[in-house]
Order: structure tokens, then sequence, then C-alpha cells
């Protein structure tokens, strides 16, 4: 018996997320009884797989097939269901990411298994298999309880923190039988940011709404994102005006992030807008309108000018850091 | 070419999130239901002009849901579309709700399905990887751009930390969100059009829930703002570090 978790490198690195996703499936597997296997896909190094050792992993199950170095949703799938196959897996984890999303519904409905998406903490066992996630956009929260044998989840990345340990894990080949067939999706381009902080995986935000005034006046955002190592992310008019690129656009019905740190610059905190942000542990809210909404939902409120306390703050931080060091 | 849309219907962006019953049912109370806007603005407008362009022959969309789910439905067949049908079940479960469409879809030679990126009240962004699955056929997520020339379909779609175009032939599945199409407002030959259009009803398969929903939870309450100085934002950051310790 097993617990399965399909992790994701980047030019063979894994990334925190994975490792946050290995924990989570340790985590799992001691108060089952059972062990923890990895999967991976592609052109990775032994020893980085080995690593996923210190995260809880027992075995890391290779799929080496080239072809599985551009995404196919139905070949990923497979994957993973030969994967549960040779292991008896029980429970099956996936990131809440762009390939979790597409990956695990596939997963789970060829095994007719119960899927929660977005998981934000561990099954409660003691009620069944019981699993917190996100809701209304971030407004609520849902316990599921998921009755199949198999039980798949998504978990959110940034739910926990990730803690390295000692161990090391042995490492497997896996061979999913891949046809020409599960490779119809042909990926033509990628267009990866490099060296940016991907906004859903970041710990820390800087985001700016309509009261930044223009984009010409962004370069004072990114200045603190930089200085804090922080993504940058926006409210929805700014992205519909083309200040900014659409992926940066949270709320209801943009993306939704949990980071550590959201810092809100000229944001009013409609409820659309909190639905997508409310998840983040601190947020800081700088707005020039004490009646700003987006101050309820603060921790940390700034009265002022964006103009004027953006550039102290990045000053203040770059002082904190120069102190740091 | 023939489009199946899929449809599901939610609270209003602005709906008050209330629980009864011990935080076991969802309070409709004073709710009002939408058409997900990702089904709406996107898939459905796509759907629409891909048939208007002559690409596709027919577009159909179907609901998984009771009685009440019509309105919804009326609506989207108000902005177009030749055929609605609605599943007569009521589900929270993803996989009962996509094997339920994928048991009507099977039979009637779809060539493309659209939906949502995600449903904005579960949040789940599963059903239409499911039905792909099912129907063993190819999965698209994410799209923000979605171009048809004869079989092949080209998506433009988001991945993590950027963006990827693929393309695939027919039949495909796909996601869509943002960017894919224009909103569109009903005029009053829709509305007219749609009263006469058919929707049917469909009893629903035999295919149990894998999973359900026992309880809810608000999120804590914010313990209120802590107002710091413009003018002195070492102070915010020392508040970040020492006491909020998220930098
Ligand atoms: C169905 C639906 C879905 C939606 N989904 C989303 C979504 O996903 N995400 C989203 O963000 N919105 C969404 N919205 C829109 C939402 O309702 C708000 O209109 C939007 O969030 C407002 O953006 P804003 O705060 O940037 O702009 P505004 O509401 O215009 O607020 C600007 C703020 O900046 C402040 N300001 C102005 N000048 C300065 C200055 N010099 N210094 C400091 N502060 C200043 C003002 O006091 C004000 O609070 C949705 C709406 C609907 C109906
Ligand atoms: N009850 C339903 N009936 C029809 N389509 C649905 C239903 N629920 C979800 N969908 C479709 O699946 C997409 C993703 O929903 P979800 O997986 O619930 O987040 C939605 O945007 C809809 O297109």
């Amino acid at each position: 018996m097993s617990v399965l978790v399909l992790v994701e490198h980047a030019q063979g690195i894994f990334k925190k997320k994975s490792f946050e996703a290995v924990q989570y499936a340790a985590h799992i597997a001691k108060e089952m009884g059972a062990g923890v296997t990895a999967i991976t896909t592609g052109n990775v190094a032994d020893s980085e797989m080995q690593a996923l050792g210190a995260y809880g992993a027992n075995k890391v199950l290779h799929s080496t097939d080239a072809r599985l170095d551009n995404f196919s949703s139905r070949a990923f799938a497979k994957v993973v269901v030969a994967a549960a196959q040779k292991e008896s897996a029980k429970v099956i984890i996936g990131l809440h990411d762009t390939t979790g999303k597409a990956v695990m519904p596939r997963v789970a409905a060829r095994l007719q298994a119960g899927l929660v998406a977005g998981a934000v903490g561990y099954p409660d066992l003691s009620k069944g298999f019981v699993v917190k996630k996100n809701v209304f956009s971030g407004k609520a929260f849902a316990f599921v309880n998921i009755t199949s044998d198999v039980k798949v989840i998504t978990l959110m990345p940034n739910t926990y923190p990730v803690v390295k340990a000692d161990g090391s894990a042995s490492v497997d080949k896996l061979d999913a039988g891949l046809t020409d067939a599960d490779f119809a999706v042909k990926v033509i381009s990628v267009d990866k940011a490099t060296g940016d902080v991907p906004l859903s995986e970041a710990e820390l935000v800087v985001s700016g709404g309509r009261g930044m005034k223009g984009p010409e006046n962004w370069h004072v955002l990114e200045d603190l994102a930089k200085q804090l190592g922080a993504a940058t992310a926006c409210s929805r008019p700014v992205a519909d005006s083309h200040w900014r690129p659409h992926g940066e656009h949270v709320g209801q019905t943009g993306g939704t992030i949990r980071p550590n740190l959201y810092i809100a610059v000229g944001i009013s905190g409609a409820i659309q807008h909190l639905a997508g942000v409310n998840g983040s542990k601190t947020i800081v809210v700088i707005n020039k309108d004490p009646e700003a909404p987006f101050f309820k939902a603060a921790d940390y409120g700034v009265l002022g000018d964006a103009m004027e306390v953006i550039p102290r703050l990045t000053e203040a931080v770059k002082k904190y850091k120069a102190s740091q060091a | 070419m023939k489009i199946l849309v899929c449809i599901s219907q939610v609270p209003d962006t602005t709906a008050k999130i209330a629980f009864s019953d011990n935080n076991t049912v969802f309070n409709t109370q004073g709710v009002t239901y939408i058409i997900n806007p990702y089904d709406e603005w996107y898939a459905l407008v796509r759907a629409l002009e891909l048939k208007e362009s002559g690409a596709a022959t027919a577009v159909h969309m179907i609901t998984v849901g009771k009685a009440d789910a019509e309105p919804v439905i009326r609506k989207a067949l108000a902005l177009g579309g030749d055929e609605a049908i609605r599943i007569d079940a009521d589900s929270n479960d993803t996989y009962q709700v996509a094997a339920l469409i994928a048991d009507y879809a099977k039979t009637q030679g779809y060539d493309l399905v659209l939906c949502g990126k995600e449903s904005i009240d579960y949040n789940n962004g599963s059903v239409g990887a499911m039905i792909a699955e099912l129907l063993d056929m190819n999965f698209i997520g994410f799209a923000y751009k979605i171009d048809v020339a004869g079989t092949n379909v080209t998506v433009q779609r988001e991945i993590d930390g950027g963006e990827e175009t693929d393309s695939c032939s027919l039949p495909l599945v796909i996601s869509c969100q943002k960017g894919v199409a224009e909103a569109r407002i009903p005029n009053m030959r829709g509305i007219m059009a749609a009263r006469t259009k058919p929707l049917k009803v469909v009893a629903p398969a035999a295919i149990s829930a894998v999973s359900s929903i026992v309880g809810y939870e608000m999120p804590p309450a914010k313990s209120g703002v802590k107002m710091v100085d413009a003018e002195n934002m070492d102070e915010l950051v020392k508040l970040l570090h020492s006491e909020a310790k998220v930098i």
C-alpha cells in the first residue's frame, strides 16, 4: 500500500512546491501506515530524485519517455495510473497547479476515485477521509469526505512550510506503455518568464490597482517587488485596461493566491478582488482613502499616496536587507 | 463540427456566503444565481462565434442541475445556441457531474466540448479534464485563445509562470478563461427566441457520487487593521519581520 505523489521539475531541478507535495504525501502515509512513492518524468538526475527522500519519499518511479518533456494530460495521467496500479496506491497527490489540475481529474475519472481539488489541510481520517478546501473563491472552506477506495487530492501550493530532514529515496524506472496517441496534443511553443517568481507559487506578492493611475507608474511597484523578491499582481480593471498582462489579474475571475504577504496598493478591496487574495497570511493595504473597504480585510494599513509611500517602503526594505546581510 | 458547452449555475459574485444547520448547508436565502462567468463569457460566446463563422454546425449546452437551474440555462439559450440539455440531478461531486455529462455526450457525436476553467462556487477546475478522460478525448486547459481551422484546433493557454501554444485535431475538450471571447448581453430577439428553443430534460444515468461535502467553515476574521504612519515605513518593515514574520 502506498501514497503516490506526482512531482515536476524545471530543467532537472525540483521546486519548493514539489517538496511541499512530497512532505504532504508523507504526512498522510505515516498516518495510514503506508509508504510514499513519488512519480516524475523526463530528464532528471538520480541524485536529484534520491534527494526527495529528505522530504519523506521512500521511492521514486521515473518515467523516462522523452516525449513527456512536453506536457500532455493524457500521457501524464497514464503514467500516474500505471504507478497507482504497480504500487496499489490508496491515495494519490498532485499539486493544484496547471499540471495537477489537468492530470489529476483524469486520474480520478479513470480510477472512479473521489477528488478534492485545491486542498488546504491534511485529511482527517477519524471521520472518514475528510479534506478541507477553499470554496466560493476563498470566501469559505468546505470539508469534503471522499468515499471511494482510492482518493485523489490536489494540494494548494504554499499551504505548509517545507522542512528538510534526512533520508534518501530509491529510484526505479516506470514504463507506462505510452503510445503516440497519448501525445496527440502538440506543443508548438512555450514562453516562460524566466527569473521571475510565478505568481501562483510566490510567497510575497506586491499588487496594484487603479489607484496606480497608469502603467507608467508600475516601475515603482516593480522596484519594491524586486527588493522583496516578490511577484507582482493586479486588480481586474488594471488587466482589462492592458496596463498589466492578464496573468497577473487576481480575484474571483482571475487567479486565487495565498502568499505569506500580500501588499495591495491603490486597490479598493471589492468583494470580487478579496475573494482571490484573502487566503493570504498577512495583508498590507496602502490606499489614500481611509474609507477603502480593503482596510477592513487588512492586517496592516498605510494611509497615503502610493507614489510617495512605495518608494519609502522600498528604501526601508533595502535598509532592512542590508542590516541582515 | 458539433459543440457542447458545459454550463454550471453559481451564486452571483456579490452573494453573501453563509451556512445553516450547524455549518453543513449553504444558505441559499437571498442568493441570486448566475451562469458561471467562465462558462458564459468565454466558453459559450466562443462556441457561438464559431457557429456564426460557419466553423460549427450546432451549439448545444448542458447542465447538471435540478429544475431551479432552468432560468440560468434559458439565459444561456437567449445568448444563442440551438439546444439545451439539463441532466436532472443535483451533485457537488465532480466525478458524478463529469460522468453524467460524459454518459449523455458519448452518443451525441460532439467534436468539441467547451467548459470554464473552474466554477466560482466550488473552485474545482476538474470537470473538463474528467469528461475528456471518460470520453477518451484530448484535453487542453486554461485556454485564452482558440482558433479552429477545419478539424485542427490551435489553442493558446496559460501554464504556471508562462504561456504555451498547443495544437490538436478534433475531438477535443478545452477549458476556457479570459481572452477566449468577449462577454455578450442577450438582446430582446434572443430572449424571445430562447422561449421556443428545446430544453431537453434527461434522467441521470446510474452513477453514484464518490465524495460529499460534510461541513463548511468561514475564514477566521481579521483581528483588525493596525495603521502605520505613512512617513514611517521602517516601522512597517519591522512589524512584517518581527510580528507577522513574513519577511
Ligand atoms: C462578476 C465580476 C467579477 C469580478 N472579478 C474581479 C476579479 O477577479 N478581480 C478584481 O480585482 N476585480 C474583479 N471585479 C471588479 C471589482 O468589482 C472591482 O471593480 C475592482 O476590483 C476594482 O479595482 P481597483 O480596486 O483596482 O479599482 P478602484 O475600485 O477604482 O479602486 C482604486 C483604489 O485606489 C485608491 N487610490 C486612488 N489613488 C490613489 C493613490 N494615489 N494612492 C493610493 N491609493 C489610491 C482609491 O482610493 C481606491 O480605493 C469583478 C466584478 C464583477 C462584477
Ligand atoms: N453541474 C454542472 N453542469 C454542467 N457543467 C458543469 C457543472 N459543474 C461544472 N461544470 C463545467 O465544468 C467547469 C469546471 O467546473 P468545476 O470542475 O466544478 O470547477 C465549469 O466551468 C463548467 O463548464
